[in-house]
């Protein structure tokens, strides 16, 4: 078999996924490590079988925001708490990459200055604090999960502690992520204001926008959905994962139970950001560019309606809800542009009202009767 | 309009005659010259004095050999006596310089303080007190003689700054103690400017002392008037998040519904009001400036009849779901905003003020208030008086508030629990609405409109406690205060984030509000 | 019962900062008395719900409360339990635990246990599962993040089963189960946690006839290894348990004596039939 959890600890591979489930996560592997590479790089672009960059980039894309996905369903699905400010953590993630993917253009900036074009254009000498280290990979890396986790944690100990819940909590997100947009707005801020970071020549070293090194991108991506999913399961599953769903439906009862809700939510809370910023950090090397509207509001109520739609509670059901939804995007922006805020908010309307479980639910109503 | 005086003057003054010397140095001198002979010239008093002195600003004053002339439309006269001439040929025209304009305007403004008409007056004053220069010394004459004069309370105070300043030029000690005294109780920044100056070049210590105790009255009297100034933006700021978030005090609030569709009711008011406007432009022109008077009503009726729609086809259904709601009332904000876009085109829309909602009123020297912005807060304070009186002396508000407390129980005793319900959303969409209307005419209209307020309208009830009438006052105008504050101390961006950051923290340390409720109702 | 055998057991991890970790001192009750509430005030906007309650439990007790509604028996359980903070007054716990300083978790571990008025249990989860997260543990996020359920744990759990004769229903959604079957959930539950004291909150609303009968005799067994304060409204049911009744009225305590002599009381009377 694959996978080696699988052999390794079977007791874990059972209680995460039946035989079905396995095989779908199989069929995902070979899909994007085998027919993926294969359809893109080896085959001929005349051929009615090859896969355009296009394709690459955009499944590549939906698969960081199925992470998103996933990290949104932990903390609403599970927990019952609604973030509508998840977009901030993808998007600080997508900043500490794109921190490092600036320092990598060296000297090919317009400017063919060792400083990214925006500070020579600002007339900066040296790098602000936070650009501390920030020419080193291992360095932007830990960034990239650190700083939305240590901002979740922060942010949450407080909510938490205050037991804000519900609605407050959820605007008081979506007021932290719209005051961090307007943050980044600002060209003092370091982080190249309006425009944000864009025009990356380079990751690691080598040239960021060959097929060869976009395939790579994308099997990283997959590779780290597929880990998040599992890791995601692995928790949903634990005895920690059921007390989570205890909170969310009886948090008198898990307190006096001996349970601390504040601790557990503050944890699955910063996991779920860290997954966010993981997302965030492999959405920008593909996209190629990270800006403050990534902060917008609008973005972070979005995601929700990703899990709505596809299940909440479920994890595989986030993951389904991003690509449906994301999918129709590409399609409708491209072909019907006008549609497409008609079609957002008619999914939005219909799914709380007709999808509380969303397309998995439906399913399993049906394989029911 | 300045041309009819001179000829009036002219015509009644035709056999004065005005010193040749001056004239003569005003037409031959070099500069330096000729600046103290237009001082002479207008300080003489003498009533031909404005019309050359106009001329020579004009351009209309020329030599022809060794005589100083007027030419106007081919005519000539003497420039001493005015009599006419025969047009010569040879004529060279009196360059005026920057410089020697500056001089002209100022003594003709200094004649003209002597007018007995009070707008020229005014605008000879404002003339002086704005030149850089400041009248010159020469000037001193007239000024006291017109100061003397003076009897009007709107004019007679910035005529006193103007003679303060000149006797700091060319006054004995005496007046310019008495002028450096004067001078303490005014608040214009011109005061501030001249004591400084002042300041700088005098010597003499008592003066010194003076000065300085003169420019610390000043200084405090500006800071009072930029304090007024910035309370009143903070008042308007505030009266403005009040309106947005009174209709949101009303369906968040009192009926627990989050309203994330509440922006874009208010941008539907703000568009009614723009087709209302477009209507009364083509259809009743004449009566343009009462087109407000109909869009009121229609604001509040378009945006209630979408409220009422709305909560009918879709709020109903996800009573007591609120995060449910919140997400379909999302979907609903993008439908709007699109829907919008389809009918009005993406670009903002001109709402044009009526005519005497433009201008302001300067309360203070320097704090200018607009009246756009004046209206708009007795308007929030008439609809908030409006509400409450709804909500307290109405069955509807007594409908409410019953079901709001208790839904069961007032179901039991006969209130129609569903129809208050969409009634009381209805009321609250075309608050929304009104709000539309107010704001039309003080910002853009743009479909994005909405969007704007709504992040800032849920701070306020949220901060303001839900279902607290009350503390939604207070807390839209201490954010409209705090916004403004901080704005002028950081700016705008900063100020935003400041505010947002302390809302974040001040609903961890109460998250029920500034007034909470203790009680099961905090519970839920 | 000794006063050794009233100490909780060893405290996991004191002083360890880890998530979830609840720090409480251990239960001396070497004076006999579990529970100790003096002067006890609790007001709602002005409106007294408690108002100088002072009431003691003694450990192996078996306490009813009763009173009218509104007298404020919940709101005492609130106190007890930390979710609601008095105005003024003391809660002990045996002779040290001060219990108006402790957060909810932490009393739940310093050994009280609570059923709610409305029976509160894991809707969404099975039978089972709602006895495993109740059941005394390591209860800090690491731990059950990685937790496995021992045999000898799952052998507690399918005794509990049978003593609420929940046998057959254990891999049920919780949420599926009659009325009185959430409430006998709930007890045991409570018990899982192996707590000191037991706050019941109406344990037998709801119940048949059977189930109520079943619900005294278990209480019965339960009182003298745990102490227990029941409130109920059903005075046949009071009649079976009761030993020493406490009275509330008006948030103070009425009356207090054996079931018979309370009933005989004349202001007891006076607010029951006077209203
Ligand atoms: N959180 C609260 N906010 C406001 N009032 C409250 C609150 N909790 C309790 N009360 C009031 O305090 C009084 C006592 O309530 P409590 O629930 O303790 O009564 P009870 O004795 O348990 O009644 P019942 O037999 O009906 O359960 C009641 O009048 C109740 O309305
Ligand atoms: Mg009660």
């Amino acid at each position: 078999m694959t996978s080696p959890i699988l052999t390794a600890r079977s007791g874990l591979a059972r209680r995460l996924y039946g035989p079905a489930g396995w095989l779908a996560i199989l069929v995902a592997v070979l899909v994007a490590f085998l027919l993926f590479p294969v359809l893109n790089l080896a085959v001929a672009p005349e051929s009615p079988f090859h896969i355009s960059a296009y394709w690459v980039t955009l499944i590549g894309k939906i698969m960081c925001y199925a992470m998103v996905a996933i990290a949104m369903d932990l903390i609403w699905g599970y927990a019952g708490i609604l973030s509508l400010g998840h977009g901030l953590f993808f998007a600080l993630g997508g900043y500490a990459m794109g921190m490092y993917l600036m320092r990598q253009i060296g000297r090919d900036g317009q400017y063919q200055s060792d400083m990214p074009d925006f500070m020579v254009f600002l007339d900066w000498k040296e790098f602000p604090l936070a650009w501390w280290n920030s020419d080193q990979f291992w360095w932007c890396a830990l960034l990239v999960v650190a700083v939305p986790g240590l901002l979740a944690y922060a942010f949450g100990f407080f909510a938490f502690r205050s037991r804000v819940k519900g609605v407050y909590f959820s605007i008081i997100t979506q007021a932290l992520t719209y005051a961090a947009m307007l943050l980044f707005f600002r060209n003092n801020t370091g982080f190249g204001g309006n425009n944000g970071f864009t025009d990356f020549k380079r990751i690691l070293g080598t040239p960021i926008t060959t097929p060869e090194t976009r395939m790579v991108l994308f099997a990283v991506t997959a590779a780290v959905l597929i880990g998040t999913l599992l890791l995601a399961r692995t928790i949903v599953t634990s005895k920690l994962g059921r007390i989570l769903t205890a909170i969310r439906d009886a948090e008198q009862r898990v307190m006096f139970c001996g349970y601390n809700p504040v601790h557990y939510k503050l944890f699955i809370w910063v996991v779920s950001a860290m997954i966010c910023g993981l997302a965030g950090a492999l959405y920008v090397p593909q996209v190629g560019i990270i800006n403050p509207g990534e902060m917008s509001p609008a973005n972070s109520i979005e995601i929700a309606i990703w899990v709505a739609v596809g299940g909440r509670g479920t994890l595989v059901g986030a993951v389904l809800g991003a690509f449906l939804v994301n999918g129709g995007k590409s399609f409708l922006t491209q072909q019907f542009p006008e549609y497409w805020f008609y079609f957002l908010g008619l999914i939005f309307i219909l799914s709380t009202l007709f999808l509380p479980n969303g397309v998995v639910g439906l399913v399993k109503s049906w394989r029911k009767k | 309009m300045r041309l009819i005086l001179l000829l009036a003057i002219f015509f009644s003054t035709q056999a004065a005659a005005l010193d040749r010397a001056l004239v003569d140095k005003l037409g031959f001198g070099e500069s330096d010259e000729k600046v103290v002979a237009i001082n002479a010239i207008a300080a003489s008093g003498d009533p031909r004095a404005a019309e050359v002195l106009g001329a020579l600003a004009e351009g209309e004053l020329q030599t022809s050999g060794k005589l100083v002339i007027i030419v106007k439309n081919d005519e000539a006269f003497d420039a001493a006596s005015g009599d006419k001439l025969a047009l010569p040929e040879e004529r060279e025209d009196v360059v005026a310089n920057n410089r020697l304009r500056g001089a002209v305007s100022a003594a003709l403004a200094a004649l003209k303080l002597l007018s007995p008409d009070r707008q020229q007056r005014l605008a000879a004053l404002k003339e002086l007190s704005d030149n850089a220069e400041g009248a010159d010394v020469a000037m001193l004459g007239i000024v006291r003689r017109a100061l003397a004069a003076e009897t009007d309370p709107g004019v007679k105070p910035l005529l006193e700054q103007v003679a303060a300043s000149l006797e700091l030029k060319g006054g004995d000690r005496e007046a310019r103690i008495a002028a450096l005294q004067r001078l303490a109780g005014s608040s214009s920044a011109n005061a501030k400017t001249l004591l400084l100056s002042y300041i700088e070049t005098e010597k003499d210590a008592d003066l010194l002392a003076e000065a300085r105790k003169s420019l610390r009255a000043v200084e405090g009297k500006r800071a009072w008037a930029e304090r007024a100034g910035l309370a009143f933006t903070g008042i308007s700021l505030g009266s403005i998040l009040l309106l947005a978030a009174l209709g949101l005090a009303i369906t968040y609030g009192l009926m627990g519904v989050i309203n994330m569709a509440h922006g874009e009711l208010i941008m539907i008011g703000a568009y009614t009001t723009y087709a209302v406007q477009t209507l009364f432009r083509t259809k009743f022109g004449a009566a343009f400036d009462w087109y407000l008077l109909a869009a009121l009503p229609a604001a509040f009726a378009v945006s209630a009849a979408v409220g009422m729609l709305l909560e009918r086809l879709v709020i109903r259904w996800l009573y007591g779901r609120p995060l449910e709601t919140l997400l379909a009332t999302w979907g609903i904000s993008l439908v709007l905003i699109q829907t919008v876009r389809t009918l009005f085109g993406a670009q903002n829309v001109q709402v044009e003020n009526p005519a005497f909602m433009s201008g302001g009123v300067e309360v203070l020297s320097g704090v200018v208030l607009p009246y756009s912005r004046i209206v708009i807060v007795i308007f929030a304070a008439a609809v908030l008086a409006g509400m409450w009186l709804l909500l307290t002396r109405t069955r509807l508000g007594l409908f409410v508030r019953g079901v709001t407390q208790n839904r069961a129980m007032a179901s039991c005793v006969g209130v129609p629990t569903h129809r208050v319900d969409t009634w009381a959303f209805g009321l609250g969409s075309g608050i929304a609405g009104l709000a539309g209307c107010a704001l039309s005419q003080i910002g853009n209209v743009g479909p994005d409109l909405g969007q704007g307020y709504i992040v800032d309208s849920f701070m306020v009830v949220v901060l303001g406690g839900v279902g607290q009438l009350a503390g939604t006052v207070y807390a839209a105008l201490g954010l409209g205060f705090a916004n403004k504050l901080l704005e002028s101390w950081q700016g705008a961006v900063i100020a935003k984030i400041l505010v947002l950051v302390f809302i974040v923290i001040f609903i961890q340390k109460r998250p029920q509000g500034l007034f909470a409720v203790k009680g099961r109702m905090a519970d839920a | 019962m000794s006063a050794a055998a009233m100490h909780a057991p060893g405290q996991s991890g004191s002083g360890d900062a880890s998530l979830g970790h609840v720090a409480t001192g251990t239960l001396d009750a070497t004076h006999g008395v579990v529970l100790y509430l003096e002067d006890i005030s609790v007001s709602f906007d002005g409106f007294k719900a408690l108002n100088k309650l002072s009431l003691a439990i003694d450990v192996g007790e078996l306490r009813c409360v009763i009173g009218p509604n509104g007298a404020g028996k919940t709101t005492m359980m609130d106190v007890i339990t930390g979710k609601t903070r008095p105005d003024e007054g003391t809660v002990f716990f045996g002779q040290t635990i001060d219990l108006t300083r402790l957060t909810e978790p932490e009393i739940a571990h310093a050994g009280i246990g609570r059923k709610f008025q409305k029976p509160t249990i894991f809707e969404h989860h099975s039978v089972f599962e709602n006895l495993e997260l109740s059941m005394k543990a390591d209860k800090r996020v690491r731990k059950t993040l990685f937790a496995k359920l021992s045999s000898e744990e799952g052998d507690r759990i399918a005794e509990m089963l049978d003593r609420i004769r929940l046998a057959d229903s254990a891999g049920r959604e919780a949420g599926l189960l009659s009325h009185g079957q959430k409430q006998w959930l709930e007890i045991g539950m409570l018990l899982m946690q192996e707590p000191k004291l037991l706050l019941l909150d109406e344990p037998v609303a709801g119940m048949s006839d059977d189930e109520t009968e079943r619900t005294a005799e278990l209480f019965l067994t339960l009182a003298g290894k745990h102490s227990l304060v029941v409130v109920e409204h059903d005075m046949a049911f009071i009649g079976k348990i009761a030993r020493k009744v406490t009275v509330l009225h008006e948030g103070s305590v009425l009356a207090e004596g054996p079931l018979a002599q309370v009933q005989e009381d004349p202001r007891v009377i006076e607010v029951y039939l006077g209203r």
